[in-house]
C-alpha cells in the first residue's frame, strides 16, 4: 500500500507537530529534536510528552497523549522505546495525527524478534491510518515548513532540493553540502528501515510536489529491483532525479551457463536501469550534491558545446583538457564570427580560440560584454568560467595587510570587490537571458567563501563550484539529461 | 532445473523474434553437409549440434575455414564420429565462415533484483578482463539499443579498423532488440548468449548462440514494467 499525498503532507506541512519522549537531558534524542524544532522557527504548534510532565526548554509537557487537543497536530516524532510506540500510534491516531517518524531503534535492523515487531508495526500504522516513516531514522526537514524535526544538526537553506536517503548519515552529509554551497533543499527525509515508507515512495511525492524540483537520493541494499526501476522511471520522467548507490547487492543466484549472467554485475545492472530511466547516477556524495544542486539552479543546455572562458591561461587549458576527455561534452571550435567579435574587445594577445583566455586584456567592462558575445552565439550551448575572485582576494590582503585604507588601497579594494561581484552577477544575468547553463568555478569558493565573487555568486542562488573538473561533471550530467529527453521526443524545459 | 537449447534450437528462437543470424543447415551426414556447402557458399564452418554441448570450442567441435567438399565431407564425418550418447545430438551445423578481426558479445541474463537484462559487451577472448558491457532491462526501446551501442568505452574499435569498415551500429541494434523481444516472449528463458557476435564487413553476425530456459524457479520474472 503505498503512503497517500494527504499523508505525506501531514509529514511534510503538519498544523502541530509533537515530540512524544521529549527529555530534559540535554544529550538525549527527546530533547535534541524538541531544540530543533524549536529552534528553527517552525510556526506550527509544538507539543511534547514527558512521563513526569517536566517541562523542557520551557515549554510544558504532557504526560500523555491523552491531553492533546484533539485535531491541532498532524505529526508525531517518536523518541519513545520500541515498547511504548503501539499504544503511543493508536492514542495519536485518536488525536487526528496522520504521520508518524519514528527514531525508535530495536526493530528490523535487530534481528528476528526486531523485525516481528516491526511487522506489527507496520500492520498497526496500516490499521491507523498513519504514514510511518522510520523506524531508526534520523529525522524529517521541510523548509516550506521550517520544521527541522531530527536528532542531528543542521537545518538547511531552504530551496528546491528533495533529499531521501536510506541512511541517515547522507541527509547530513546533503543538507551539510547546502549550507556550504547556499543551494538549498525543500524537504528531507531519513527512511531507516525504510518498513512501510521507502525511498522510492518518497521520490514519488517530490515528482508531484510543488516546493521540489530535483530528486537527490542515497539507495543501498535494493530488493526488488523492478518496483524500483518503475518508480524511478516515473519520477525521473517528472524532474530530475540524482541517485547515489552504495554497496553491492547480493548476486544471489546466476545462470551458470551464460557468459553474459557473468559480465551483467549488479553495478553494471544498476547503472544501466539509471540510463535507461533518465536517472542521473552519481559516484561520490560531492558530485551527487553538485549535480542535484545545478539542476535546481541552471537551466539544461540543448546541445554538447561548451566554451571557457578564462581569466588566466593554465586553468583553461586544464580545463578545455577535462571537457575532452569527457565522452559526451565538446569542447566547440570557436565560431569565426565570435572570434572576430572577441577581437574587437581584448587586445590581440587573447588566445582568439576556446578556451577564450582574455590573457590580461580586459578592462572595466570586458568581461561581462564577452561573456555575453559568447553564451548569446548560436554555436554555443554552455560556458564555463574561470577567474573569479583573484583581484578581490588580492584585495582581501590589501584590506588586512597593516596599510589600509591608506595609500589609495581604500578605492582599489572597494573597485576590485565590485568588480567581482559584477562579474558575479553577470554570469546569472546572462544565463537567464540566454538560457544557456554558465557555471562557475573557482577554488575560493571554499578557500574564501566571503570573497566577494563566490559569495556573489552564492547570492544569485547558484553554485560556485570549488574546482572547474567538478563543474565539467556536473554540466556533463545536466547535457545527459537533455539528450536524454531530446531523444525520446520529451519537451526538456 | 534449467536447461539449455541445442546451437540450432537456439538461433531458430532467436532467429523468430528479429536476431539476425547467419543462414545455416542443420544436416545428418557427410553428403548432406557438401549439399549443404554449396547451398551457403565456400568456405564454411561445420559444428556438432546437440542440446547438451555448451562448450564446442574446447572438445574440437568446431570445424573451420572448410574450402571444399573434401574437407566438409571428412569434417562432418569427424564430428559425428566424435558424438558422446550424453551430447544429446541433433546433428552437424553447416554456415558460411565468418570471418572479422572484430568481435562483440551480447546477450540475455537474469538478475535476482532487476530481473532479464539486455546485455551488449566487447567481445574476443579478453571479453571479461576488458568488461566493457552495457546493460539495459527487458524490454528496451531503439533508442535504448542505440544508447547501449554508444555507451561501450572502446568506440575507437567501432569505427574504421584495420581496412575494415566502421559497425554498421544499426545491425547491433537489431539484435539488441531481438534478444529483448525474445525475452518478452518466453518468460522462462534465463539466459541467452550471442558470443561471439562478429563484425564482418562493418555487420555485426551471430555465429553462435546458446539458449537456457527454464527460469520460473529462479524467481527471474520481471513485473512487465515498461521502462520508457
Amino acid at each position: 500500500m503505498s503512503p497517500t499525498t494527504e499523508q505525506f503532507l501531514a509529514l511534510f506541512e503538519p498544523r502541530g507537530v509533537v515530540i512524544a519522549g521529549a527529555s530534559t537531558h540535554p544529550g538525549k534524542f527527546g530533547f535534541v529534536s524538541l531544540h530543533n524544532v524549536l529552534a528553527s522557527g517552525y510556526g506550527g504548534k509544538v507539543f511534547a510528552t514527558n512521563l513526569e510532565g517536566s517541562p523542557v526548554l520551557g515549554i510544558p509537557t504532557l504526560r500523555s497523549l491523552d491531553e492533546l487537543p484533539e485535531g491541532e497536530a498532524d505529526l508525531i516524532f517518536v523518541c519513545t522505546p520500541k515498547a511504548a510506540n503501539p499504544d503511543l500510534l493508536r492514542a495519536a491516531a485518536a488525536k487526528g495525527i496522520r504521520a508518524a517518524f519514528l527514531t525508535s531503534a530495536g526493530y528490523g535492523e535487530a534481528g528476528e524478534e526486531g523485525r516481528r515487531d516491526e511487522d506489527e508495526l507496520i500492520a498497526l500504522c496500516a490499521d491507523l491510518g498513519i504514514l510511518l516513516v522510520g523506524p531508526n531514522g534520523q529525522g524529517v526537514v521541510s523548509t516550506p515548513s521550517h520544521l527541522c524535526a531530527q536528532i542531528v544538526a543542521p537545518y538547511p537553506p531552504a530551496g528546491r532540493i528533495g533529499v531521501a536517503s536510506q541512511s541517515g548519515n547522507f541527509v547530513s552529509s546533503f543538507m551539510n553540502w547546502s549550507c556550504a554551497t547556499g543551494v538549498g533543499i525543500s524537504r528531507a527525509v531519513s527512511a531507516g528501515n525504510a518498513a512501510a515508507t521507502s525511498v522510492t515512495d518518497i521520490l514519488r511525492f517530490y515528482a508531484q510536489d510543488d516546493a521540489t524540483s530535483v530528486g537527490l537520493a542515497y539507495m543501498e541494499g535494493i530488493i526488488d529491483g523492478r518496483e524500483v526501476a518503475a518508480a524511478l522511471t516515473d519520477v525521473a520522467a517528472t524532474m530530475p532525479v540524482v541517485v547515489m548507490k552504495g554497496g553491492a547487492t547480493t548476486g544471489g543466484a546466476r545462470a551458470a551457463a551464460s557468459h553474459t549472467g557473468s559480465l551483467a554485475t549488479d553495478d553494471r545492472t544498476f547503472d544501466g536501469m539509471c540510463r535507461q530511466a533518465g536517472v542521473t547516477r552519481a559516484a561520490t556524495v560531492d558530485e551527487a550534491f553538485e549535480a542535484a544542486a545545478t539542476f535546481a539552479t541552471q537551466p539544461l543546455p540543448r546541445g554538447n558545446r561548451v566554451v571557457v572562458m578564462t581569466t588566466a591561461g593554465g586553468w583553461g587549458v586544464v580545463t578545455a583538457d577535462a571537457i575532452t576527455r569527457h565522452p559526451d561534452l565538446e569542447l566547440a571550435p570557436l565560431p569565426d564570427d565570435l572570434r572576430d567579435a572577441v577581437d574587437t574587445k581584448l587586445p590581440p594577445r587573447w588566445s582568439r580560440n576556446n578556451p577564450v583566455d582574455l590573457a590580461g586584456g580586459e578592462t572595466r567592462d570586458t568581461i561581462p560584454e564577452v561573456m555575453e558575445m559568447i553564451a548569446s552565439h548560436p554555436g554555443v550551448d554552455a560556458v564555463v568560467y574561470l577567474g573569479l575572485g583573484i583581484q578581490s582576494n588580492q584585495a582581501r590582503m590589501l584590506r588586512e595587510g597593516g596599510f589600509h585604507p591608506d595609500h589609495g588601497l581604500d578605492r582599489i579594494v572597494a573597485y576590485h570587490e565590485r568588480q567581482d561581484a559584477r562579474f558575479a552577477e553577470a554570469a546569472h544575468d546572462i544565463s537567464l537571458a540566454t538560457g544557456k547553463p554558465i557555471l562557475t568555478a573557482t577554488e575560493l569558493a571554499v578557500a574564501f567563501p566571503d570573497n566577494p565573487g563566490p559569495a556573489t555568486v552564492r547570492a544569485t542562488g547558484r553554485l560556485c563550484y570549488p574546482s572547474a573538473d567538478r563543474a565539467v561533471t556536473a554540466l556533463g550530467h545536466l547535457w545527459r539529461r537533455s539528450r536524454y529527453r531530446q531523444r525520446r521526443d520529451l519537451p526538456i524545459g | 532445473m534449467s536447461h539449455t537449447l541445442s546451437e540450432a534450437a537456439s538461433k531458430a528462437l532467436l532467429a523468430g523474434f528479429g536476431v539476425p543470424i547467419a543462414p545455416e543447415r542443420l544436416v545428418d551426414s557427410p553428403e548432406a553437409a557438401v549439399a549443404a556447402s554449396e547451398d551457403v557458399g565456400y568456405p564454411v564452418v561445420a559444428k556438432l549440434c546437440g542440446d547438451n554441448i555448451a562448450h564446442k570450442t574446447e572438445r574440437g567441435l568446431v570445424r573451420l575455414n572448410l574450402g571444399d567438399a573434401v574437407a566438409v565431407g571428412a569434417a562432418t564425418a569427424d564430428l559425428l564420429a566424435a558424438a558422446r550418447p550424453e551430447d544429446a545430438v541433433t546433428g552437424v551445423l553447416v554456415a558460411p565462415m565468418v570471418s572479422g578481426d572484430r568481435e562483440l558479445i551480447a546477450g540475455l541474463a537474469t538478475d535476482p533484483q532487476f530481473g532479464r537484462t539486455v546485455l551488449l559487451g566487447v567481445g574476443g577472448v579478453l571479453a571479461e578482463a576488458v568488461a566493457d558491457v552495457s546493460v539495459r532491462l527487458v524490454p528496451i526501446t531503439r533508442v535504448d539499443a542505440e544508447e547501449m551501442v554508444e555507451d561501450l568505452s572502446s568506440q575507437a574499435l567501432l569505427g574504421e579498423f584495420r581496412g575494415e569498415p566502421a559497425l554498421d551500429r544499426g545491425s547491433v541494434v537489431d539484435v539488441l532488440l531481438g534478444l529483448s523481444a525474445t525475452a518478452e516472449a518466453v518468460p522462462d528463458l534465463v539466459s541467452a548468449d550471442l558470443n561471439p557476435l562478429i563484425v564482418h564487413d562493418g555487420r555485426a553476425v551471430a555465429v553462435d548462440a546458446l539458449v537456457e530456459l527454464g527460469g520460473a524457479e529462479l524467481g527471474g520474472a520481471e513485473l512487465g514494467v515498461s521502462p520508457s
